[in-house]
Formats: C-alpha cells, structure tokens, sequence
C-alpha cells in the first residue's frame, strides 16, 4: 500500500510501485488535467509538483511519491486564481492547449524562486515545456504579468 | 656505483614529486610508493574513462551538460545552477530519477544526479591528460579531496552508475573493476600527471 497526498487530500494506492506518477493521477484518480505527452522526460507536458518541485509525473515512479505532497494543475489553487492563471486568461496564451498544465506548473515553481524573473530567467526554466503551437511569446508574456500581480499581491 | 643508483633514484622521485603537484595545496602521497612510469601508465587508462561520454557529459566545460555517445549539448538546455543541481523548473532531479527510467535513451538515474557546483567545476571536456591528472590532484581544483578521498571517490555510487547508464549508452572503455584498479595504481604510486 503507497499513501501520497495529491491536492492535500490523501490516498492509500494498491498498486504496483513502478508505476508512472502520471498514470496514477489519471487513471486511477481521475485528475486528467496533467497530460500525457512523450512519455520520457522530454516534452514537460506531465508536469506536476511533487514536494514543490516540477517533476515529470511520466518517469516518476508512484514510489518516490510515497509519503510525499503532489500537486497537480487542479491544485494549485483553490478557485483557479493563482497569477499565472489569471495571466493566462487576461492573455488568452493557449491554441490548443495540450501543454499549458506543464507549462503553468513549471512557470509556478520559477515565480517561487524569482519574484521578477526576466526574459532569460524564464528561458532557463521553461526550455524543457515544449508548446507545439508556438505560444511561446503568450507564455512569456503572461509570465511577467503573473509575476507582476504577484508582487502587487505581496505589497498589497 | 651504489652512489650513483640513489642519486638517480632521488633525482627521479624529485621529478615525480614536482610532476604529481605535490605542492602546497595538492594531495599529499606517500614517498616510499612513487613510480612515475606505472602512476602515469595508470592514469592514460583512468583518462580513457574520464573522457568517455559517461563521465565528460557531467564535466562540461560550459554550465549546459553534455549527452549521448557524440558529446552534444543536452537537449532543452538545463543549466548548471549554483549547486550544479539545476534551476527553477529545471532541476536535475526532476527528469533524472533515483534509478533508470526504463526505454531507449530514457532518463539515467542515480540519488546524486547532479553536475559539479559553480564554484568548483571540475571540468574534464578539453583538458589533456596533464592537465586533468594536475587538476585531479589538486586539492584547490578537485572538490577539496584529499588522497583517502580521491580513493574513496572511485567507489561513489554516481561515479559506479557510468557502467549502468540505461539502454542506448555505450558503456566506458575499462569495466568498472579495470578503472578503479588503474585509479588506485595511479594515485598511490604518486598521483603523477603524464608530460603532455
């Protein structure tokens, strides 16, 4: 039996300890908001938060989740109003949509550790999500206007 | 006669001494175990192991680390970081799990999966065999290893994990049990870096 806190409910898993995070959120949870995209650590479209790091769910096995914290898209905030979802929203960054959850759950940990990260900050951090759709520019944007509300959160 | 053996036999072990950086600062050996000729045959195989895509990707000259049997940059560019452990969403640990991911050229794994920190590079891309025996042997340059720590340093599990790499890596060109012999001969017969 595996116990993992995802979306700081708690779960007690009968499953194989090798299995993918990522299929357990999905299959076996039901939270389909993370995607599955190439299945090995190279697209970012299956990144969740695993003890507020941006793991790839797709090659963490259910095991190194056990007894840890999990946070998926539909965690990371309670009404959706986390600054990089509204950001998102107010610039309508998504085409198809397939990899915003990664992208958004690795813009989170960067907005985290840098409150004002500039372009090359955000370079850094995202070059592992890739957007098939050529959003890029929309993330980027709504990256600094995430950041920005944040900090007038902070001072507010 | 007898003078004239131990005349050449201290001008050798001087020379050995000056050519290991047996300085201040560099990893103390002892005296009496100094053989240059086996010490540097030693370390032309330890070479051979440390500039094989197992363990140069790792030691890259730049902060972006190396990947493949050809040496190419990493795909999506990771960087470096203060730690050597990655930055934000791009963390080391975050693809590269505690054991291989399994499929062709997935992920490798190790704990330690890390690159050397900013402050202490320890870079082997690019260095000659001198230079990186020099470097190795220098305790300002090597991570602040000492002679048990260089030793010990064979032994550690990331270092082990390059003959465990995962599907599609080619493994180094000694076993494991080869490097770590030729690594100890090389460090206990002086630790001596070759002339070129």
């Amino acid at each position: 039996m595996i116990t993992v806190t995802i979306n700081k409910k708690n779960y007690d898993l009968d499953i194989d300890p090798e299995t993918p995070l990522l299929w357990v959120l999905r299959d076996v949870i039901g939270l389909v908001g993370t995607k599955y995209g190439c299945g090995v650590a190279q697209c970012g479209a299956c990144v969740v938060h695993l003890n507020g790091e941006a793991v790839r769910s797709c090659v963490t096995k259910i095991s190194r989740a056990a007894g840890q914290k999990v946070v998926t898209i539909e965690g990371l905030s309670e009404k959706n109003d986390h600054p990089l979802q509204k950001a998102w929203m107010e610039v309508d960054v998504v085409q198809c949509g397939y990899c915003q959850a990664g992208q958004i759950m690795a813009a989170a940990v960067l907005l985290r550790e840098n409150k004002n990260p500039t372009d090359d900050d955000i370079d850094k951090a995202l070059e592992g999500n890739i957007c098939r759709c050529g959003t890029y520019l929309r993330i980027k944007k709504a990256i600094h206007l995430a950041a920005a509300m944040q900090r007038k959160n902070v001072k507010g | 006669m007898t003078k004239f053996v131990l005349t050449i036999a201290v001008l050798v072990s001087i020379t050995g001494l000056l050519a290991s950086g047996f300085r201040k600062n560099t990893v103390p050996v002892a005296i009496n175990n100094i053989d240059s000729t086996a010490s540097v045959a030693a370390f032309m195989e330890v070479y051979k192991v440390l500039m094989s895509p197992r363990c140069m990707n790792c030691h890259p000259a730049g902060d972006i680390p190396l990947q493949g049997d050809d040496n190419h940059l990493h795909t999506m560019s990771p960087i470096r970081g203060k730690d050597g452990k990655g930055v934000y969403a791009m963390k080391c640990s975050n693809c590269h799990q505690p054991t291989n991911s399994p499929g062709l050229n997935a992920p490798p794994g190790n704990p330690k999966w890390a690159l050397p920190p900013a402050d202490m590079k320890m870079v082997f891309e690019g260095r000659s065999p001198r230079e990186l025996a020099l470097q190795i042997m220098d305790y300002k340059r090597n991570g602040h290893k000492n002679k048990a720590q260089l030793i010990e340093h064979a032994r550690d599990t990331l270092v082990k994990a390059g003959w465990n790499m995962g599907e599609g890596r080619k493994p180094p060109p000694l076993s494991y049990t080869e490097f770590v012999v030729a690594w100890d001969e090389w460090i206990n017969k002086g630790g001596i870096a070759p002339a070129n």
